[in-house]
């Protein structure tokens, strides 16, 4: 704020003077404007973020609200690619994506078709392309003598830095293959926390070693920086300047999607040495919140309080638009742009905005350029035709938005604990209870007032668009629904009741002992949206006359109870890592329970049979054979309902018609460099749909005066009584 | 027995401060000295036109403070013992029946018979159609929703009359019952009433009570078939929700200063009386206390709440248990911070009193100081008492909202106006807008709160025009 | 005076370390250490040898007053209370449980909170001012009984409504200003002005009422009287003679809070999205990082505290008859 201001707001009506003052000093527009007037008219595509990113670093970083920035700006050698369907991995700075050689427990090589049980290891040898340069920044910028520049501040020399922007001189490098293996050294270092670290130590060779020699190094050195590169890993080594190899234990074909994670990509030794002086910590310049990378985009404006500001990056190496696509993108002009030089937009401004209706707000103003939609919102933006499909209303046709959908991979489920004494164990009369309440919950009830009809409730574990997912009648759930004229229809609420009194709780009453059966739901939901939720879900026992008790606690109470098993109902949901079954069913595998071995099973659910198969399942290639045994597995699964299973939730997202090339993909988060758009459009429509209404604030002024008249007058009145 | 009575903590404590708002009452009848102001309180009308107001709350609010479980209808024959429902209800649920059980699926507006959203509607031929569907409840009785209008029209006059009826014998049995009293003759009493000209505003009390007399007949007589106040997200009476709210506001306006009032008034005598030490380190404590801002110490208190309960679920095994505990400690962490000021007054007030003769008499006759301080200070400090409780009220209550906000205010699952509010931002923003949950909670909390204003500021007058805040 | 405000800084250090205590009691009660490691390690994946290394780094491995393991001096000061209660007195808030500065975040912070709490601040002293002298000036007329019953009102209208209604209207129907966010420099002014009005009407019933009585009791003095009988006019009677004297418990009244301007208004930056310390505050408390909740609660008792002292100096600065000693 400087002091002009001030003296401003200091004045008798200061609002109109300052209506004034913008209004002259910006386009007529612009009242409402929420950005600088300069900026009007440019290729800046606007964004949000809700909450600020905790965590930049590549090898921390495991949440879709970071990588919307770290994936523009860290590469890892491969990606999704953009428009194909299924989803296709292809290389990004590799020279392509490798097959993986498999070898015997004396490295001796195998064939690609040997059996699972044969291979030890399999070795991934990745080329890069060469000519790749990092982006300009301070950590590569070299003095007259060729030293670093700034690798050596002292601290008064930091103290007056306050942001990146502050180091005048910058400079570059070529991307080497070292820099992959330095990232992958950094996955085993105890004092990052990488979240992956626990899993990729049981693939990568020497990866737990690793991190106890780093971790005895820490303990000697106290200084923050610790070259990486005096470590050896087994598992990762360089075989050339633009060549390097990964090894794993056993075989593992999902292990090249996790190298299409922000966790693999490069960190230049540079970066590290340059975040790591003493110093910059206190100004929090750290690699935690800055990033370093090859990527199309750079991070310029870093206040995660505020904004956060993508620019090109001007060292970005050749890219692309895709020339091919799944059929029909052709016709809605997604190839437009094929074999254009990518990325088409110069800046990308993200803005933190916490709550969805400012923000879907501005997105109707036309200050944002793309938006999902909030539940408060849908009435609004989407009609429902006769034949069930969504469209978009009048209103949000005439403004020129387009919208398009995709069923999220992703499941959100009503998790049963599977070691409470009522609804867990895998006794017929727990089975039937459960199998009661999985009815009882009507999902498409919930999706439906809930979410708009944003949703399908889930048939299983495994969402559409994964592979093992099946439609139509052989898809659904004969425990809970029956197929009735070509759809699935919810089982009626009289089964339900028969499978109760079949469990022995007649009537919501158990009838051994008379007291009417109490049930609890765990949860974390303390806000007013919650609380139509859990009041929903009440309802939804209530049909069995049973007396739902919401536990409601915070999230730290919350985890300790799945922890300690002490949860009994309770809502959770998982969102997929990559395209995979196995990254769905795991979830039920028994190893992998929330009890005792803190993974990622929160029913704790625990079958023999599901078990074998899933390891059988696990390492397999997509085939008729897979499918068999998925099949068995999910019906498994339905029969024990460790689950009362859930829904998949649709995404809508909605943009204006100015920008292009916007194709839903819900495995690739490099996708800003596809995007383009018109910015003189945007200008246009921005000052049509902006017009400030301005009688109120003349009315009220014009009132308060005629308000005074009378009283003047009476003053008067009484002045000259006095005198 | 058909019902088991269930008394819920702050239940009791309710009934704790009815009996001594009533022992107060009895006791200030006797002592001129309190009943004078009081008289002053009875003369303003626009305080006897918000205490009427006020009644009506605290009347909501006491019917909603007496919890029971109804006996189970469905009695299982091979079990002999009678069992009740683990439902707990008051009377006030009881009376409002039909709003309670009136849910529709999800929002509906005031008077709506349409839902508010469209649904897609399966036929039995098998083709769908995505329209407004007829409201379950509301305007059920209704063949054509065209009739709506001369509906409602309809009721609203029966309802008038009915009203106007029972005030005019009201009124009657008022006039009848002062003119056998003051030996004055009906007409006499009816033309004083009418011109104003009595001691205690009657004309204005009476008005307040016909114009509430009529709101709650045109109440009685649409509630039953129509949303006054629409339905919320999961379709439950706004109306009903916002009068359960009542009790909530209520107690967080009352127990909290009731909570506080033992620690102030004895810390605050005692700082003022002893001076030296005790005052050093009673002002220490509320300086440290005062200094925390209020909003995190509350945040912090009720997270370990939380932690609390979720380690002891046995003793919190219902959902109106949970609340109804949390909803007690909240009035406890606020009464913690808010008793700080009345405190420092009361220290000033008793440091000026122990200068009075008859105190300096007693010490020099060697009363014991607990004595003096019960006999002497406190009831001379009373008013100041007084005072801050009636208008640390309505802050009170307008802090709920606020803190329900931020997130550490009461129980989600209770009805509030600071968790309606609360939700209502987000409705808000909906298209068409879904203004009546935040209406209803403005219309609820401006009343009492208003009335309150209004009341505190003629018992503030009344019992000392001199003290300001 | 100098003395005096030693005296009285001297004074504050008990009391900051008795806010110390309790604020430490109160947070390590409420949450174990185990909890925030796994709150602040996200939710896929997290492995007890995560949870114990995110504790030794973040120092909360420690046991929480006496260390038995350690030696000498280190016995107290390698504890939870030394590292992370007691270097709060040197401003040394150390890091958030999420690994930023706190000291770093809260001297940027402080300045968007300051931009829309002194702007409220001045212009609501102001517009107070200004409408109670106004009723005060046309005591006895429909013009003051209105206002005083208009105060009342809005006295008895939550704060939330005002904000949900102005940002309702004023920005969604009327496209007068943005919906919420926040620029640096001159850019602010558009972000700043729908919170201050509101914030100003929100404030409006109560202080002018207030004010208000504090005019008229002037107004009734004698001097006000002879002044009258001199023949000055009303109007020079008011301004002249009324407003100062007014001004001295007005002024003494609002020093207080001036120091927690900088900490901004909680839910006012919360709704309009400026990233203030308030908003800090608020996240803080919704993500559970108590390491912030502690430093503000902090700062703000040691902002406080400086507004009691501010006061009592400015009792003696208005008025010369009142003595410290």
């Amino acid at each position: 704020m400087d002091t002009r201001g001030h003296s401003i707001f200091q004045l008798p009506s200061a609002a109109l003077l300052v209506f004034t003052l913008c209004a002259s000093g910006s386009a007529w527009s612009a009242w409402n404007n929420p950005y600088p007037a300069d900026e009007e008219g440019k290729n800046v595509l606007y964004s949000a973020f809700s909450e600020r990113p905790k965590h930049l670093d590549p090898v921390r970083s495991y949440s879709s609200n970071e990588y919307v920035f770290i994936a523009q700006i860290y590469e890892p050698p491969f990606q999704y690619h953009y428009l194909k369907r299924p989803y296709v991995l292809q290389p990004l700075t590799a020279t392509a994506v490798p097959e993986p050689v498999y070898l015997d427990k004396n490295n001796r090589r195998l064939p690609a078709k040997a059996p699972v049980a044969s291979i030890a290891y399999s070795l991934y040898t990745i080329r890069i392309r060469a000519g790749i340069h990092y982006q300009p920044h301070p950590c590569f910028a070299r003095d007259d003598n060729g030293n670093y520049r700034y690798h050596a501040l002292t601290r008064p020399e930091i103290a007056e830095i306050g942001s990146i922007a502050d180091f005048h001189h910058t400079g570059t490098r070529e991307l080497v293959a070292a820099d992959y293996i330095y990232q992958i050294k950094r996955l085993a270092d105890p004092k990052l926390h990488s979240p992956i670290y626990g899993l990729m130590s049981q693939y990568i060779l020497g990866l737990g070693d690793l991190a106890r020699s780093i971790a005895a190094r820490r303990r000697d050195v106290t200084d923050s920086y610790l070259d990486l590169n005096e470590f050896e890993l087994e598992g990762a080594r360089v075989l050339d300047r633009y060549t390097y190899q990964v090894k794993i234990r056993g075989k593992n074909p999902q292990f090249l999607y996790w190298m299409a994670m922000p966790f693999f990509a490069p960190m230049p030794l540079e970066a590290d040495r340059f975040f790591s002086q003493p110093g910059m910590q206190e100004k929090n310049i750290t690699l935690n919140w800055y990033a370093v990378g090859t990527g199309p985009y750079m991070l310029t404006v870093n206040d995660p309080n505020r904004q956060m500001v993508l620019e090109r990056n001007p060292n970005y190496h050749d890219d692309f638009y895709p020339l091919e696509g799944e059929p029909g993108d052709e016709s809605t002009g997604l190839l437009a742009d094929a074999g254009k030089r990518l990325p088409f937009i110069d800046k990308v401004v993200f803005s933190l905005e916490k709550e969805d209706i400012p923000y879907w707000s501005k997105f109707l103003q036309g200050y944002y350029d793309r938006s999902g939609i909030s539940a408060e919102s849908f009435d609004q933006a989407i009609r429902i035709s006769s034949t069930g499909d969504s469209m978009l209303t009048d209103e949000m046709a005439d403004k020129g938005i387009n919208l398009l959908t995709s069923v999220a991979t992703s499941t959100f489920y009503f998790g049963f604990n599977m070691e409470d004494p009522v609804v867990g164990g895998y006794t017929e009369r727990a089975r039937t209870l459960r199998q009661a309440i999985s009815i009882a919950i009507d999902f498409e009830e919930q999706i439906s007032i809930f979410l708009n009809g944003r949703g399908i409730a889930s048939q299983g574990p495994i969402p559409p668009g994964i592979f093992g997912y099946k439609t139509g009648r052989e898809g659904i759930n004969p425990h809970v629904y029956d197929w009735v004229s070509g759809q699935a229809q919810r089982k009626s609420i009289a089964v339900a009741k028969r499978l109760l009194a079949q469990a022995g709780y007649p009537n919501g009453r158990d009838a051994r002992s008379g007291k009417p059966l109490l049930l609890y739901f765990d949860t974390t939901g303390t806000g007013p949206e919650d609380k139509a939720r859990l009041e929903w879900m009440r309802k939804q026992f209530k049909k069995l006359n049973i007396e739902l008790v919401v536990r409601a606690t915070d999230y730290n109470r919350f985890q300790d109870k799945m922890l300690n098993g002490t949860a009994q109902m309770f809502v959770w949901g998982w969102n997929a890592d990559y395209p995979d079954p196995e990254n769905f069913v795991f979830l039920l595998y028994g190893p992998n329970k929330k009890v005792q071995n803190n993974g990622e099973n929160a029913a704790n659910y625990d079958s023999p049979e599901f078990n074998r198969l899933f390891e059988r399942m696990k390492d397999m290639d997509n085939g008729p054979e897979r499918q068999q045994i998925i099949d068995a597995m999910v019906e498994i699964a339905r029969r024990d309902s460790p689950w009362a299973w859930g829904f998949h939730p649709k995404q809508f997202s909605l943009q204006h018609r100015w920008l292009y090339n916007v194709k839903p993909n819900l495995m690739a988060n490099n996708t800003l460099k596809y995007l383009r758009l018109d910015p003189s459009l945007r200008v246009a429509k921005r000052v049509q749909w902006n017009q400030p209404v301005l009688w109120p604030l003349l009315v009220v002024l014009l009132g308060s005066v005629a308000a005074m008249i009378p009283a003047v007058a009476a003053y008067r009145r009484r002045e000259t009584r006095i005198i | 027995m058909p019902f088991v009575p269930a008394i819920l903590l702050t239940d009791w404590l309710v009934y704790f401060i009815l009996t001594v708002v009533v022992a107060f009452a009895l006791y200030a009848r006797r002592h001129e000295h309190l009943r004078a102001p009081w008289r002053r309180v009875t003369r303003r009308p626009l305080a006897m036109s918000a205490l009427v107001v006020l009644l009506v709350y605290v009347g909501i609010g006491l019917l909603d403070s007496t919890h029971f479980r109804l006996r189970d209808t469905e009695q299982d024959v091979a079990v002999s013992e009678t069992r009740y429902s683990h439902e707990v209800l008051s009377v006030l649920d009881i009376l409002l029946k039909p709003l309670r059980e009136s849910s529709e699926k999800t929002y509906s507006a005031p008077f709506a018979v349409y839902a508010y959203t469209r649904e897609t509607i399966v036929h039995a031929d098998g083709s769908t159609s995505h329209i407004y569907p007829r409201l379950q409840y509301a305007g059920a009785h209704l063949h054509d929703a065209s009739e709506r209008p001369l509906d409602i029209a309809k009721r609203v006059a029966v309802a008038s009359i009915q009203g106007t009826v029972i005030w005019i014998i009201l009124l009657s049995a008022f006039a009848y019952f002062i003119a056998r009293r003051k030996k004055e003759t009906f007409g006499e009493v009816l033309h004083r009433l009418r011109r104003g000209q009595t001691e205690v505003p009657w004309r204005t009390i009476l008005l307040t009570v016909g114009v509430l007399l009529i709101l709650v007949f045109c109440a009685l007589h649409l509630a039953p078939y129509y949303h006054l106040f629409g339905s919320d997200q999961v379709g439950r009476d706004v109306l009903y929700k916002s009068l359960k709210s009542i009790r909530t506001g209520l107690l967080i306006g009352t127990l909290t200063t009731l909570v506080m009032l033992p620690f102030a008034i004895m810390l605050g005598i005692m700082a003022g009386y002893f001076r030296s030490w005790a005052d050093d380190i009673i002002q220490y404590v509320y300086t440290t206390l005062s200094s925390i801002p209020g909003v995190l110490l509350i945040a912090a208190a009720i997270l370990s709440l939380q932690v609390y309960m979720a380690n002891h679920p046995e003793d919190f095994n219902t959902l109106i248990v949970r609340s109804d505990t949390r909803l007690l400690f909240l009035c406890l962490i606020l009464g913690v911070t808010s008793w700080t000021s009345l405190c420092r007054l009361l220290r000033g007030e008793t440091l000026k009193l122990r200068e009075v003769d008859y105190v300096q008499a007693a010490v020099a006759l060697g009363a014991r100081h607990t004595k003096i301080m019960m006999r002497h200070i406190f009831p001379n400090v009373m008013h100041i008492v007084l005072i801050t409780v009636v208008l640390d009220f309505s802050g009170l209550v307008l802090a709920e909202a606020v803190l329900s906000y931020v997130g550490v205010g009461v129980d989600p699952t209770m009805d509030s106006w600071g968790n309606m509010i609360n939700g209502a931002r987000l409705e808000m923003a909906r298209e068409p807008i879904v203004w009546w949950n935040l209406a209803a909670a403005f219309v609820f909390m401006f009343g009492l709160v208003l009335a309150a204003n209004l009341f505190s500021d003629a018992v503030r007058d009344a019992f000392d025009p001199r003290l300001r805040r | 005076m100098i003395a005096y405000i030693i005296r009285r800084i001297f004074y504050a250090i008990p009391i900051l370390i008795g806010v110390n205590v309790l604020t430490f009691t109160l947070f390590f009660i409420v949450n174990s250490p185990d909890d925030m490691a796994r709150i602040h390690l996200g939710v896929k994946r997290v492995t007890p040898e995560a949870v114990a290394n995110w504790k030794a780094e973040h120092g909360y491995d420690r046991p929480l007053l006496w260390n038995n393991t350690a030696q000498s001096a280190d016995r107290v000061t390698n504890t939870i209370f030394f590292e992370h209660s007691v270097k709060l007195f040197m401003f040394d808030f150390g890091r958030s449980d999420d690994g930023r500065d706190i000291g770093s975040d809260i001297a940027k912070r402080m300045w968007p909170s300051l931009a829309i709490a002194l702007p409220t601040f001045m212009v609501g002293l102001l517009t107070y001012i200004t409408f109670a002298m106004l009723l005060a000036f046309f005591r006895g007329t429909y013009v003051d009984t209105g206002g005083v019953v208009l105060c009342v009102v809005m006295m008895s209208i939550s704060g939330l409504f005002y904000i949900i209604l102005g940002q309702y209207v004023f920005s969604k129907l009327w496209h007068l200003v943005p919906i919420s966010g926040f620029d640096t420099g001159i850019n602010a002014i558009k972000f700043l002005i729908l919170p201050v009005i509101i914030g100003v009407v929100g404030g409006v019933g109560a202080s002018t009422r207030l004010y208000r009585t504090f005019f008229l009791e002037e107004i009734n003095k004698d001097y006000v009287r002879t002044a009258r009988a001199k023949g000055l006019s009303e109007l020079r009677v008011l301004f002249h003679h009324v407003l100062k004297n007014a001004m001295i418990p007005i002024l003494t009244g609002v020093v207080v809070i001036i120091p927690l301007l900088f900490i901004g208004s909680l839910i006012m930056e919360s709704f309009f999205a400026i990233p203030g310390l308030g908003s800090y505050t608020i996240d803080a408390i919704n993500s559970q990082d108590f390491a912030i909740v502690r430093a503000m609660v902090f700062l703000g008792s040691v902002l406080y505290i400086i507004g009691l002292i501010l006061t009592d100096i400015s009792y003696t600065v208005v008025d010369p008859r009142v003595r410290l000693h």
